[in-house]
């Protein structure tokens, strides 16, 4: 209780706990989608490619207010959709191949983009670097603010065309036949991924946003077989991890944020994987076992 | 019974009657689909008559799913016009049912059989509209058409890969229309399934629907349909039964060297002649 009252008090702590809590509810429910499209791998490309976005962003304005930054990632990350969309499209190159290329040559460009502003200035003082593996303690209020109002204009957008994204994701070539626009469908989902991964790159950082994408839909699944159920368990353990891992990563100096929620994303993965009532992998093993053993009779 | 009136009167309101008496409803003029510059179909011209149950055969890589696709406007055409009841698929799209080939979507997929069913209806509600008490009661009547009311709330992998065909079916009946495209709608099924499907078949038929049917079984396919297209990258033949179906079409459908569809042919004679004194 005292921990509870503490992070509600305490202005850092509050601004953390609201971000991941964000962060996770809204990366939670795209990545149902994602995952459903088997898309995961390309929340990874976005991801990547959002560092080059960043840091251009910085060196162009000199300013580092989160809107213009986060910004600079966004482009970048639809730029590198097109550019996919146009390899696989316009050569033989398999989707993941382009994922895997586009993926390491924007994050490779970023990594020179950040270690030539790194140099430049005086060390830390852009604090570009905490987009690689997330700081969530440098989190505020401005942050929490435009994370809010974007995460809300990516539900909202969500929740308007549920219908739509479902068809898109079960049947896509069905959903063309009645007249529904796949294409702007397509690129309308691939952008409000991007909208997540944005609100991500703080918190959680380019390296690691992907799974946050991936775990929480992973997990989700195990727990249900309705899609709507599945969004809200999914948004849930988003936030869950995102909070646990926030907190850890903020109660001592220097734990970067990233790999603390992934982690605790992890368990959860875990848990749902083996101990989730229909498809846990624990309950299976008894049902062969006892299956066996009645067979053995 | 109650049920079964809706569908009759939805579907009169649905059908564009003085179109229905002047044009076919399919018209495919010079259709020509490629894939890189390989052609899949090449100067397809086929008209499919109104109220025929129409099958197209021909063999693997002929082009049978691409010429639905290229009709439905999900594949690109180089060349060629598609015209249903006379005018643009785009302006028609509302008369249109599909059933894609079920190896097609994941059925993994979290959602129930009825789910899958009300999609049939999410044409007519257009964007944004969510389905209602209506739609729902609607999608449950057309699970009741392929014998599947029983399974509407289950998760659509705990079915047998027929059961999943029906719900397809379901789905396509859902969109109330008045033609039908399916893609080898018998494919995998049990005998149950492929007993419901040509008792479907026949009901459709005999509301006054048109049924055009990826198919590519040589021996049943007399028995299910009335009207047949052999394709192979070109159109072959296409017409009534006794007329298109000779030794002759087929040997030229499957490659002169197919022996194999020429014996089926035979074997198809003799099923005709017991058949149709039996019929």
């Amino acid at each position: 209780m005292g921990g509870l009252i503490e992070l509600f008090s305490d202005y850092t702590l509050r601004n953390v706990a609201l971000g991941s809590a964000l962060l996770g509810v809204v990366s939670g429910v795209l990545g149902c989608f994602a995952v459903l499209r088997r898309q995961g791998l390309l929340g990874d490309a976005l991801a990547h490619a959002a560092l080059p976005g960043i840091c251009l962003a910085y060196l162009l304005t000199a300013s580092k207010t989160p809107v213009v930054l986060l910004l600079g990632a966004a482009v970048a990350g639809w730029l590198a959709t097109l550019l996919i969309l146009q390899i696989v499209k316009h050569t033989r190159i398999s989707e993941d191949g382009a994922l895997g290329i586009v993926l390491s040559t924007f994050f490779a460009f970023g990594i020179v983009l950040l270690t030539f502003i790194t140099k430049r200035s005086d060390a830390h003082q852009s604090g570009l670097d905490k987009f690689l593996f997330g700081q969530a303690a440098t989190l505020v209020e401005e942050h929490v603010i435009t994370m809010a109002v974007l995460g809300g204009a990516a539900l909202g957008m969500v929740a308007l065309l549920y219908k739509e994204f479902k068809l898109l994701a079960f049947d896509a070539p069905f959903a063309a036949s009645l007249g529904f626009d796949t294409n702007v469908l397509s690129v309308l989902l691939t952008s409000l991924i991007v909208i997540a991964i944005v609100i991500g790159l703080q918190t959680v950082g380019v390296v690691l946003m992907a799974a946050m994408l991936i775990g929480p839909a992973v997990a989700a699944r195990q727990w249900t077989d309705r899609l709507g159920v599945m969004i809200i368990i999914a948004a849930l353990f988003g936030a869950g991890a995102g909070v646990a891992g926030a907190l850890i990563s903020v109660s001592d100096e220097g734990i970067p944020t990233g790999p603390m929620i992934i982690l605790s994303l992890t368990v959860i993965v875990l848990c749902s994987l083996f101990f989730a009532p229909a498809r846990g992998l624990v309950w299976d093993a008894l049902r062969r076992t006892r299956q066996r053993a009645a067979l053995a009779k | 019974m109650i049920a079964q009136s809706i569908v009759e009167e939805r579907s009169s309101t649905a059908v564009p009657r003085m179109d229905a008496a002047v044009a076919n409803p399919v018209e495919i003029n010079d259709l020509t689909v490629a894939y890189r510059d390989n052609p899949v179909l090449q100067d397809i011209d086929l008209t499919v008559p109104e109220g025929k149950l129409a099958a197209i055969i021909g063999p693997n890589g002929a082009g049978k799913s691409t010429l639905i696709k290229a009709v439905l406007g999900l594949v690109p055409t180089v060349a060629g016009s598609v015209r249903i009841y006379g005018k643009p698929y785009a302006q028609q799209r509302r008369l249109i049912g599909y059933v894609p080939q079920r190896n097609s979507v994941d059925w993994d997929f979290p959602t129930t059989a009825l789910d899958v069913v009300m999609m049939g209806t999410y044409g007519r509600l257009g964007w944004i509209r969510r389905p209602g008490k209506a739609e729902r009661d609607f999608a449950m009547h057309c699970l009741a058409q392929v014998g599947m009311d029983g399974y509407a709330d289950r998760q659509i992998s705990q079915l047998s890969g027929g059961q999943q065909q029906r719900v397809f079916l379901a789905r396509a009946l859902a969109q109330n229309a008045h033609i039908y495209f399916m893609d080898e709608p018998f494919v995998g099924v049990d005998a149950v399934t492929e007993r419901a499907i040509v008792a479907l078949l026949r009901e459709l038929q005999r509301q006054g629907k048109t049924v055009i049917c990826v198919h590519h079984d040589l021996d049943s396919a007399p028995d299910y349909f009335d009207w047949v297209a052999l394709l192979n990258v070109r159109l072959i033949a296409s017409g009534p039964f006794e007329t298109t179906f000779t030794a002759d079409n087929l040997r030229k459908t499957y490659g002169g060297t197919m022996k194999a569809a020429i014996e089926h042919f035979q074997h198809f004679e003799e099923d005709r002649r017991g058949s149709r004194i039996e019929n």
